[in-house]
């Protein structure tokens, strides 16, 4: 992918961030409005795909030195291993709980172990998609 | 109490650690460490004896899938202790024997963990209570059993050997799953002890007998009953400690335990009264024939085995008509049986342990285990020569030994059930002691032929080259002790008898008293048995002197009527039959996969609808269509017809995209923010791999096909719509069901959530969210590897 061209790149630089804002928002507001882990973990992935695209493969992987397989993996222990969490507290496999704490600056705030899951969820599908990408923009 | 659950564990969890600590340790201190797991579980178990010769038992559950009735119950009884012994015991001794075995070539971690996960898995099996977990634990033994089998994996027999193993034990392994399922439908409780409890009532069910079979089926293949015994020769191929551990003192057993265990819910019907006695005669009697012509001691050794499991299940067989009697004094008869089948298991761990161990010195100091180059050994390895001797004569059932015990209350047994008045005598009852006599003669010869035919004899010093010598020590501890258990047990049998068996027996065989012999002697004057041994002696002596003579008699049986050539030859028209099935329709066209894959759609989405009458449309209850979804709608035809006119792959894909966009204006119309948002990344996402792959197909021409077939494949895809749009139709407007969406609307108190989409995949559904996750993984990686693997291969052909 040794596109060189100057607009894109720059729009890219600019928009890459937007796109990263998005998906972290999405991910994290997931649970009261729309979003949630599997959508933002795509849109984590469009971002990548993005830079690799108007960046050459090389340039990006020097620059973000993450093994996407890895990461991948990563991802699927981290949504298993979360589910194994509630065992120890004689709850079911993949009981998910949550409550409402009083924090400094945000107020009355729900902090819920469905976020490790979701967070589980969104860094395999960023690392299977950008695996997928990778592969096939690699094979020459 | 939790620890009998741990000691099943345990082993699971050093087998887990031995990778990690493999490098720091080094081979040969592996397997003492290894060594000190069975020695303390030995001590643990060994420490409720005292508890189980109360007539008391242990029972400690975890709950595990509390909602199908599924719990981690572990329940300690007389046979359980028996067989938690014997596989804790006689683990021990293998662990000690194999440090010095395995030569430092081979991979001890390797071993030592498929080991452990056999221990741990064979544990499971014995402790037991629910069916789903024993049987859990009855495949991974199979499992761990394939894995030490191939494990001189570059041997093509050790590979064979496994795989026989493997799709035997297996195939037995699902039959008495499906019987388990079915005991389950009778009974609606998955623990034995409440099945035994309820049972009695249920012996006139249609599902009684096809359980009863089925689940004989998986203890026939496991403990290697004719004709299922074919796995067993070539599973001599594994080192031998496992030889002597898995296949005949622990695994093989397996079987046995499992008889015995359901005896109680079983037992008591003519159907597994003759089932069990007859193939357990018939397998004692043909392992015994088979095991005289082997040459390679090991094969002998795997026949014997063989024959006496067979002995054992006979004996299991016999002693189940006690149930039928009760407590009577033709109970109590047939009870002797089951006594004695308990009593020969222990024994013949002893005596077939020792021996393969001998065999395993041999193999190892000499270089041979054939018979025919074997010879003269006795001056040379005195000390293995005393084991041999002991181990087989007491297989022999001579006196002085345990294993004249057990026989002679086999021949007892076998008399009893030959002439008791009942139901269970036939006309041809008489057989049983004759087959038993006969078996035992060739016992006799078989075990004499590894004595004389190995120790005895001149020494062919051109064979073998290098001189043999005693092993180190610590080869000959283990056949030590057994040696001595096989003297000791002959001494003290009531030990044995009045701690283990008698407890054991008293809960097969509820309410029957004087089932057991209120002690075991070896002397009980001059009657049938002994006679039976003395005829045995004499005749098996002159039978084996002139073994020359008659062994012409191997050669009535055709080379070709095997059940092993009958084996193979399933096992290769299998492989056929696939590969041609499959070549059939992987023909590498992708327009004929779609054709298969569209058709079966309709066939069976199609054919359901029709047959079960549920096409049903009615839009009654539909909300109206407003302008937007019409244009939307409109747009959607319109490119969807013109994408198959266009001339340019890129168009194509730019209108695939046109299509994608507007399913997810539908979900913003329809306020589904979720699924939009999902549906627009992803549109965008799979666009651009799209034009990733877009470089590297071929260039998009036109297939010219015959008129015919592109009416077919038009008829094809109509249909195929047809039947999408119908099936969602009748699901709208059909109200089968009431609905479900009640309940997430609850999400904010269930799960803290306001978003029901989200709330349902993170929280009510998690599980079917985490096996999504894993399942994209394996995509993943599996995109990744096909790739990879076609750039190696090209790098590969580059280099050639």
């Amino acid at each position: 992918m040794g596109i060189n061209d100057v607009i894109l790149k720059t729009v890219a630089k600019a928009v890459v961030l937007i796109i990263f804002t998005f998906g972290i928002y999405l991910f994290l507001s997931g649970h009261n409005s729309p979003g949630g882990g599997f959508v933002g973990g795509l849109v984590l992935a469009s971002a990548f795909v993005l830079m690799f695209l108007s960046y050459d493969t090389e340039t990006v992987k020097d620059a973000i030195p993450i093994d996407f397989k890895k990461l991948s993996a990563f991802g699927v222990l981290l949504a298993v291993l979360s589910g194994l969490g509630p065992l120890l507290f004689g709850q079911n496999f993949l009981e998910q709980s949550f409550d409402y704490f009083n924090l400094p600056i945000f107020g009355k705030t729900e902090i819920a172990t469905v976020l490790i899951f979701e967070a589980g969820i969104a860094l395999t599908v960023v690392g299977v998609v950008v695996n997928i990408i990778l592969s096939i923009s690699e094979d020459e | 109490m939790q620890l009998l659950i741990f000691s099943i564990l345990l082993p699971f969890l050093t087998a887990a650690l031995i990778p990690l600590i493999r490098r720091r340790i080094g081979n040969f201190n592996i397997g003492w460490l290894v060594l000190f797991i069975p020695v303390l579980l030995f001590g643990f178990f060994a420490s409720q004896i005292p508890m189980v010769s109360s007539r008391e038992t242990l029972l400690s559950s975890i709950e595990w899938i509390p909602s199908l009735g599924i719990n981690f119950t572990a329940y300690l009884d007389g046979l359980s202790l028996i067989m938690a012994l014997l596989i804790t015991g006689v683990g021990s001794l293998v662990v000690l024997y194999s440090i010095y075995y395995l030569s430092p070539t081979d991979s001890f971690p390797h071993f030592y963990a498929y080991l452990l996960l056999f221990m741990g898995a064979m544990l499971g099996v014995v402790l037991s209570d629910n069916l789903m977990v024993l049987y859990v634990f009855w495949e991974l033994t199979s499992m761990s059993s394939f894995l030490l089998i191939a494990f001189w994996y570059h041997r093509k027999n050790s590979r064979y050997g496994a795989q026989k193993s493997l799709l035997i034990t297996v195939f037995g392994g699902f039959a008495m799953f499906a019987g388990f399922l079915m005991l389950y439908a009778m009974t609606g409780t998955l623990s034995i002890q409440e099945t035994a409890a309820v049972m009695g009532q249920l012996t006139e069910h249609a599902l009684f007998y096809p359980a009863m079979f089925l689940i004989l089926l998986g203890a026939f293949t496991k403990s290697a009953q004719f004709p299922f015994h074919i796995w067993l020769p070539d599973a001599m191929e594994a080192p031998t400690p496992v030889s002597a551990y898995l296949h005949s003192a622990t695994m093989v057993k397996a079987g046995m335990y499992l008889v015995a265990r359901f005896t109680p819910i079983f037992g008591g019907t003519s159907a597994w009264f003759w089932t069990i006695t007859i193939v357990g005669l018939i397998t004692l009697f043909w392992g015994a024939f088979c095991a005289i012509r082997q040459t390679d001691l090991k094969a002998l050794l795997a026949y014997s085995t063989i024959s006496q499991l067979g002995l054992i299940m006979s004996l299991l067989g016999m002693g189940s008509a006690a149930l039928r009697y009760g407590n009577t004094e033709a109970g109590a008869l047939y009870g002797l049986a089951i006594f004695a089948a308990l009593f020969h298991l222990v024994n013949h761990s002893t005596f077939k342990g020792a021996l393969f161990m001998v065999v395993g010195i041999i193999d190892h100091q000499v270089g041979t285990r054939d018979i025919r180059r074997l010879g003269g050994l006795m001056a040379l390895l005195p000390v293995t020569f005393t084991f041999a001797v002991i181990g087989s004569f007491s297989m022999a059932g001579l006196p002085l030994l345990n294993g004249f015990l057990s026989k002679e209350m086999f021949f007892t047994a076998s008399l009893n059930a030959a002439s008791m008045p009942g139901l269970f005598s036939t006309s041809w009852g008489w057989l049983i002691p004759v087959i038993a006599w006969l078996a035992s003669v060739l016992t006799f010869i078989y075990a004499m032929i590894i004595v004389f035919r190995t120790f005895l004899g001149n020494r062919d010093s051109k064979a073998v080259e290098k001189r043999p010598v005693e092993p180190p020590i610590g080869m000959l501890i283990s056949p030590a002790i057994l040696s001595i258990l096989i003297v000791g047990l002959f001494f003290a049998p009531n030990l044995l008898g009045d701690h283990l068996l008698k407890p054991a027996l008293e809960q097969l065989l509820p309410g029957i008293s004087g089932a057991s012999p209120d002690s075991i002697y070896a002397w009980h004057g001059v009657n049938t048995e002994l006679l039976m041994t003395i005829g045995i002696v004499l005749i098996g002596s002159v039978l084996f002197i002139t073994f020359d003579r008659w062994k012409g008699i191997f050669k009535i049986q055709p080379a070709g009527w095997t059940f092993n050539a009958l084996y193979n030859y399933a096992l290769a028209s299998s492989e056929n039959a696939a590969s041609f099935v499959t070549r059939s329709y992987m023909t590498g066209r992708l327009h004929q996969y779609f054709f298969y894959i569209l058709l079966f759609f309709i066939v069976s989405t199609g054919g359901t609808l029709l047959l079960s009458d549920a096409l049903s449309i009615s839009f009654v209850q539909d909300a109206p269509v407003s302008i937007y979804e019409l244009m939307l709608v409109l747009v959607m035809i319109i490119t969807a017809i013109s994408i198959l006119f266009t001339r340019s792959r890129l168009s194509a894909i730019l209108m695939n995209g046109v299509l994608g966009y507007s399913i997810s204006i539908f979900f913003v119309l329809f306020r589904a923010p979720d699924l939009a948002l999902t549906q627009l990344v992803i549109e965008t996402v799979t666009t651009a791999l799209f034009l990733l792959c877009f470089n590297y197909l071929p260039e998009w021409k036109r297939e010219p096909l015959p008129k015919r077939k592109k009416a077919r494949n038009a008829v094809l895809a109509i249909a195929g719509g047809l039947v999408i749009t119908l099936t969602g139709l009748s699901v709208n407007s059909a109200d089968l069901f009431e609905t479900i969406s009640s309940y997430f609307q609850n999400s904010y108190e269930l799960a803290g959530g306001q978003n029901i989409v989200n709330s349902i995949l993170g929280d009510f559904r998690a599980l079917d969210t985490m096996l999504e996750g894993l399942v994209l993984f394996i995509a993943g990686i599996g995109v990744y590897t096909l790739i990879r693997l076609k750039l190696k291969k090209e790098a590969g052909t580059d280099g050639d």
